[in-house]
């Protein structure tokens, strides 16, 4: 393979005069991160509502929920992010438009937002699933000792349900994190565009691609073992995970 | 709201997106999508062997694939190809690939990954007896696996796949990180060139919806169907 490996590069002061390569991938890591940790904050929140809709009793309360996850789920994420960043401007009364365009940091609030509400329609359907795997006496029971439907929710079936999908929400909250790569394409320059934007300025394209992969296996394995640690310090004693 | 929309920017505009557009996009899930069910059960293979080596290379190479974002993948492979067809061929510089192959060949080894950890609950789902029966009656690891384990893994996971293969129909549309002109690239160019942003774009959405929600939909139908027949 007659390519030029030049590792050294990290060190080498990057064009912009922001410090060197390394600086500009791990400026582009804690994107990353941050873009991740707020799209799943409305990820969870959103899909936790959303969940709960699609378990109610009531035929409009499922419905609701269904057609958000329908609607969410069956767009690819770059075309809604494209339809938040470009399209939703135009559409709304033009003062407010403007404001949106000139919004500072519009690609990490468009990406935050547009990722989170992709996602929660994925936490949805898991905690839908969590819910619905709960005995049902565990409903009966809440609501013999006179429990309001909220109540039952609260205290009784979300705690669990919660704690049961936990190995699936780890896996959905690395999918979050993955899925702020493509907010590449509204101008977020999060890690993969930082790893783009040195291989164009250095032309070091496989160890600017290799550095950014292993910070996001070490993301990986970071959230991987949190979540572990999570998952069995919340163990309920006597399901399945429990003592 | 709708006043100064230009719908005759999609009329006009219907042939470029659909012939070219659409058949990039629909070639190339269809491809990925039989590259990666291949793949994908080699590797599941390869994971339930019994080979302690060949059970760690497989998991290994899922697990790294699973933790990459795909565009970052689709990065990668962009700049490997030349050099992996350079290798393969023996030429002296790197070979430079089209396009489509060099996303053929991302989609191929990422989707691998996932069509793999279908694969294998699907064989795992087998019981025990069935594969010891074939064993029994003299059939070869390969015979068994050929003849009885995977038609029965394969069918019993069809909807799966079929759901794995529409979530990559949405995932083709990354190629827009290369510029290709798949469906949304196809659009986005239109949408530059004539300064319609808005009708393109939702244009767009609605035909990935409207595709998906069919092919979901035909989905469902078929689990019904075939959870009947068991």
């Amino acid at each position: 393979m007659n390519y030029n490996w030049n590792w050294s590069i990290f060190f080498e002061p990057a064009p912009g005069g922001t410090g060197t390569y390394l600086n500009m991938l791990l400026s582009g890591l804690w994107l990353t991160i941050q873009t991740g940790v707020f799209a799943w904050i409305i990820a969870l929140v959103f899909g936790s509502v959303i969940g709960v809709l699609r378990t109610l009793p009531s035929k409009t309360a499922y419905w609701i929920g269904f057609a958000y996850v329908e609607f969410f789920r069956n767009m690819p994420l770059l075309v809604q992010l494209f339809l938040w960043f470009f399209v939703l401007p135009e559409l709304l009364p033009r003062s407010w438009g403007l404001w949106l365009k000139q919004m500072p940091y519009a690609p990490f609030y468009t990406a935050a937002i547009g990722i989170g509400l992709f996602m929660s329609a994925r936490v949805a359907v898991q905690l839908a699933a969590g819910i619905a795997s709960l005995p049902r006496g565990q409903k009966q029971a809440a609501t013999a000792l006179g429990l309001t439907t909220f109540q039952a929710y609260r205290y009784i079936l979300l705690p669990i349900a919660f704690r049961i999908i936990m190995p699936p929400l780890t896996s959905e909250f690395l999918n979050t994190i993955k899925n702020t790569a493509v907010a590449i394409t509204i101008g977020l320059i999060e890690l993969t565009g930082q790893a783009r934007s040195m291989q164009e300025f250095s032309f070091q394209v496989f160890e600017a691609f290799t550095a950014a992969t292993v910070m996001y296996l070490l993301i990986n394995i970071v959230v991987v073992t949190g979540m572990r640690f999570l998952e069995r310090s919340l163990a309920i004693p006597g399901y399945i995970t429990g003592k | 709201m709708f006043a100064s929309f230009d719908f005759d920017v999609i009329r006009r505009s219907l042939g470029y997106l659909f012939l070219d557009g659409m058949t990039f996009t629909l070639t190339l899930t269809a491809l990925s999508a039989l590259g990666g069910i291949i793949f994908g059960t080699l590797i599941a293979l390869m994971r339930l062997s019994g080979f302690k080596l060949l059970g760690r290379i497989a998991g290994v190479y899922v697990d790294f694939m699973r933790s990459l974002p795909l565009v970052l993948v689709i990065f990668w492979f962009y700049f490997l190809v030349p050099y992996i067809g350079q290798w393969v061929t023996g030429a002296s510089r790197p070979v430079s690939v089209g396009a489509f192959t060099s996303a053929l060949v991302t989609f191929i080894m990422f989707e691998a990954a996932y069509f793999s950890e279908i694969m294998r609950a699907g064989i795992q789902s087998i019981s025990k007896g069935q594969p010891a029966a074939a064993n029994a009656l003299g059939l070869t690891y390969a015979q068994t696996m050929r003849y009885v384990v995977l038609p029965q893994a394969f069918r019993n996971m069809l909807p799966v796949l079929l759901t794995q293969t529409i979530v990559l129909f949405q995932d083709t549309s990354l190629v827009y990180v290369l510029s290709m002109p798949d469906f949304l690239g196809a659009a986005s160019k239109v949408a530059q060139r004539d300064g319609r942003l808005v009708e393109m774009y939702l244009f767009a959405a609605v035909v990935y919806f409207t595709i998906s929600c069919a092919a979901s939909f035909a989905v469902r139908r078929l689990q019904a169907r075939i959870s009947i027949v068991r």
